[in-house]
């Protein structure tokens, strides 16, 4: 049992390749089934295009491709969670959004550093669950680190 | 300053205030106690105050002026309030009643108030027996007050230093007759001045005083906290000034006697005037809204489109002839319904315009330039969105012209040029567009120079400086990473640069084009949508995408066989009217997945920037709809070739082209 004393970290937990990944629900604005989605030309590959979200145009971004997994085809279970960040509103696609838990603050844990990896700056820290192994993502730096690409790519 | 449009607003808000000042007349009269009350007579006041002398309203204004110093007092407890002050309150809002009402029926509001007036001061200065003191007040100051004009400006100022505990002095300087550099003296007179305070006023006005367009005295109005005698002492230090004399101006004196002026004037011109009133138009009623509703008037009549669109798709489906009727009627009802709403947000563009001359002079004071401001078609209609965001690029653009543009007025000279730089500052409607100009007779933009900054600031090779046509040259100038003035001034040159006014213009979906000739002038005229909110479009298919190009950039479609097609230096081009059209294959441009089949028949949209043309290769039209803008959020910014969204009738996005940006490439 934990100590009343800690603080608890709501997150939403969604899967992408059989791994669970957390993102806190204060920025989550809604989680909707997969539907049409327009192409919007010369982007990232990752940003998958437009949606039409209650008469909001909201960009969507396929998390599996910006974590250079391999792209699947959207099955039933595939959702858009809507993310409100700032002055933002995205869209990412994951392969299954699970449930919302409570993380105490106190067993996440930074991100391990294993030599000869790449290091990612979006992963927040990681923290054991039970069984489950979540990974915590820093959305701002998710989406943050892909606006300087897509610069590069628009600019290059 | 023309007011005239502001008059209905200015009724309107007057009678508001009225309504506010004889309720809690009513309500001081039950509880003279209460502060509350007297404050807000007093706010209702002093608003009146201000904007009847902003219009002109001499006679409301000054009014106003005295029915406020009366609440004044009786707010900061120098009278207590009794039956004859409160007669005297109700008889002055009277007056003011009769004069907006005057107004409102086309008068000139004036009115003989005289009395009022006298009646309002007495409760000031405490003295209430009326008969007496009346002719006596009036009789001295007339002959005393000066003969200086003021217009409502000065005079407002000067009101404002009485309140604050200024004095303000109406000095009046000989200089000796033998004098040689009259300029030189009066300069430094106007130096000594400056040191004691402000100078409101002087006459001979300041730039014939300079140029020596004088007998040998003038008057100036002087707002000091300092003694009329050290004032006046300093001044006889000067040398070769003959005679000083320092006064106080009585702003009550000086109103007096304008008053019985016009009076004698009103009563020779009392049966034109009778005429002039009759003939004069009644304004229109009108009421004020919040702009939050008309947004979300406009929003929802948005949700309304998207709706007739989906109608109209069902109703080409299921060829019912009822149902097609319809919803062309409610085609027709909407279009109307639309330019209403639109018409209800457009502002004229005199409301950032108006600021606009008071700056320019100011900051040619600043730099040592003579510059004139020319402002045309201020009465331009715009989205009031447009009038929000504009201010700011505008009055970058017209620094940078007093800044960089106009020389100082020696070079001006050596060139053979007037000393007096011109900016011309012009508004106008075309098509679907509005355009800005911002003229200057100025040195120009020199094309070397910016070539060479930008190769320093990497923006460009050496090599590809080479090729660079007019325009791109100046396009440089609103590169980001782009600042032409070597040396920081603190106008222009505080690290903004042009590249903010041209973002901010894009984001209106406009643009910005520079025209320039060295030693003659440059010209940066902007060009704006009309509404910001919905547009006309022709929807075109990309094998299964739908794109929007906006109706206001398409000359012409056309129909081509393919054999039309001219390869011409690894380009492909058509001849359009015997001009050579390059084209732009939209699937290549925007990498539509499946690639199709190359076909006989060519769909081409002829569009235009400028007076550059460029023919989109598409695979199909649609149709011509209105769709409503939106925009693809903060994430994705900068698409190229994109200017934005919108939802179709069913459901789906589609991307809206920004032609400019093709033809550019």
């Amino acid at each position: 049992m934990e100590t009343q004393a800690v603080e608890n970290r709501k997150v939403i937990v969604f899967q992408l390749n059989h791994e669970e990944y957390a993102v806190s629900v204060e920025q989550v604005g809604s989680i909707e089934r997969i539907q049409p989605i327009t192409r919007v030309p010369q982007t990232a590959d990752f940003v998958k295009g437009v949606i039409n979200l209650r008469g909001v145009v909201i960009p969507v971004i396929d998390l599996r491709i910006r974590f250079g997994l391999e792209e699947i085809e959207h099955t039933d279970t595939t959702r858009i969670i809507i993310f409100y960040l700032d002055d933002m509103e995205v869209g990412l696609i994951v392969d299954v959004a699970n449930d919302v838990v409570d993380i105490p603050e106190n067993i996440i844990e930074p991100p391990p550093e294993v030599v000869g990896t790449v290091h990612v700056d979006y992963i927040e820290g990681v923290a054991k669950l039970g069984d489950r192994l979540l990974i915590l993502l820093d959305l701002q730096k998710v989406l943050t680190t892909d606006e300087i690409e897509h610069l590069k790519k628009v600019e290059g | 300053m023309d007011t005239t449009q502001y008059l209905d607003v200015f009724i309107d808000e007057s009678t508001e205030h009225l309504d506010i000042l004889y309720n809690q007349l009513l309500l001081l009269e039950k509880n003279p106690q209460e502060k509350s009350v007297i404050e807000e007579i007093f706010r209702a006041a002093h608003t009146m105050k201000g904007m009847s002398a902003t219009m002109g309203f001499d006679d409301l204004a000054s009014l106003t002026h005295n029915l406020e110093n009366v609440l004044d007092d009786i707010r900061n407890d120098k009278i207590t309030v009794h039956t004859h002050i409160i007669d005297v309150l109700f008889a002055a809002v009277d007056h003011l009643n009769s004069m907006v009402e005057d107004l409102a029926n086309g008068g000139d509001g004036k009115r003989d108030i005289q009395q009022i007036l006298v009646q309002l001061e007495e409760i000031t200065s405490g003295s209430l027996s009326p008969s007496t003191s009346t002719i006596e007040s009036q009789a001295d100051p007339v002959a005393d007050a000066s003969d200086l004009s003021l217009d409502e400006f000065e005079l407002a100022i000067l009101d404002e230093s009485e309140e604050q505990g200024y004095t303000n002095y109406e000095i009046s300087v000989t200089i000796r007759e033998d004098c040689l550099l009259k300029s030189v003296r009066v300069y430094m007179v106007f130096e000594a001045l400056e040191k004691f305070g402000e100078v409101i006023k002087s006459d001979p006005p300041v730039n014939d005083l300079e140029e020596e367009k004088f007998d040998q005295s003038f008057v100036v109005l002087l707002v000091s906290k300092h003694e009329a005698k050290e004032i006046s002492d300093q001044i006889k230090n000067i040398s070769e000034i003959e005679d000083v004399t320092v006064k106080e101006f009585s702003l009550a004196n000086y109103r007096t006697k304008q008053q019985i002026e016009l009076d004698n004037e009103q009563s020779n011109q009392d049966t034109n005037n009778q005429v002039q009133t009759k003939s004069a138009p009644a304004p229109r009623k009108m009421i004020r809204v919040n702009i939050d509703r008309l947004d979300a008037l406009m929003n929802l009549f948005e949700e309304l489109i998207i709706d007739r669109g989906k109608l109209e798709q069902i109703a080409s489906e299921f060829n019912h002839d009822e149902l097609k009727e319809t919803v062309e009627h409610m085609q027709r009802i909407s279009t109307d319904m639309q330019n209403v709403i639109l018409n209800m947000r457009m502002v004229p563009i005199s409301q950032v315009f108006n600021r606009f001359p008071s700056m320019i002079r100011q900051i040619a004071r600043d730099l040592n330039k003579n510059i004139q401001l020319e402002i045309i078609g201020a009465e331009t209609e715009l989205d009031r969105t447009v009038i929000d965001e504009i201010g700011d690029p505008l009055v970058h653009l017209l620094r940078n012209a007093a800044d960089h543009g106009i020389e100082m007025p020696e070079e001006r000279k050596k060139k053979g040029k007037a000393e007096v730089g011109t900016i011309k500052l012009q508004a106008y409607h075309s098509g679907n567009f509005i355009f800005i100009e911002i003229e200057d007779d100025g040195a120009g933009i020199n094309k070397e120079a910016v070539i060479n900054k930008a190769i320093r600031n990497d923006i460009i090779t050496a090599d590809e400086a080479e090729t660079l046509s007019e325009q791109q040259i100046y396009d440089l100038l609103m590169h980001s990473g782009f600042s032409t003035t070597d040396k920081v001034s603190d106008l222009s040159g505080r690290g903004v640069g042009l590249d903010v006014v041209k973002n901010t213009i894009e984001t209106l979906g406009g643009s910005i084009t520079i025209e320039s000739e060295p030693g003659v002038g440059s010209k940066f005229s902007i060009q704006l949508p009309l509404t910001l909110s919905i547009i006309s479009v022709l929807l075109v298919q990309l094998q299964k995408e739908i794109y929007a190009i906006p109706l206001s950039s398409i000359i012409e479609t056309l129909k081509i066989p393919k054999s039309d097609i001219i390869e011409m230096h690894n380009n492909k081009v058509l001849d359009y009217r015997g001009k050579v059209v390059p084209l732009v294959f939209l699937d290549k441009v925007f990498s539509v997945p499946d690639h199709d089949e190359e076909r006989d028949q060519v769909s081409v949209v002829i569009v235009q920037r400028g007076n550059q043309i460029a023919g989109l290769v598409v695979d199909s039209f649609i149709g011509q709809q209105e769709i409503v803008i939106k925009s693809l959020g903060n994430y994705l910014r900068d698409i190229p070739a994109i200017s934005g969204a919108t939802i179709l009738g069913d459901g789906k996005v589609a991307l809206i082209i920004d032609a400019n940006a093709l033809i550019h490439s």
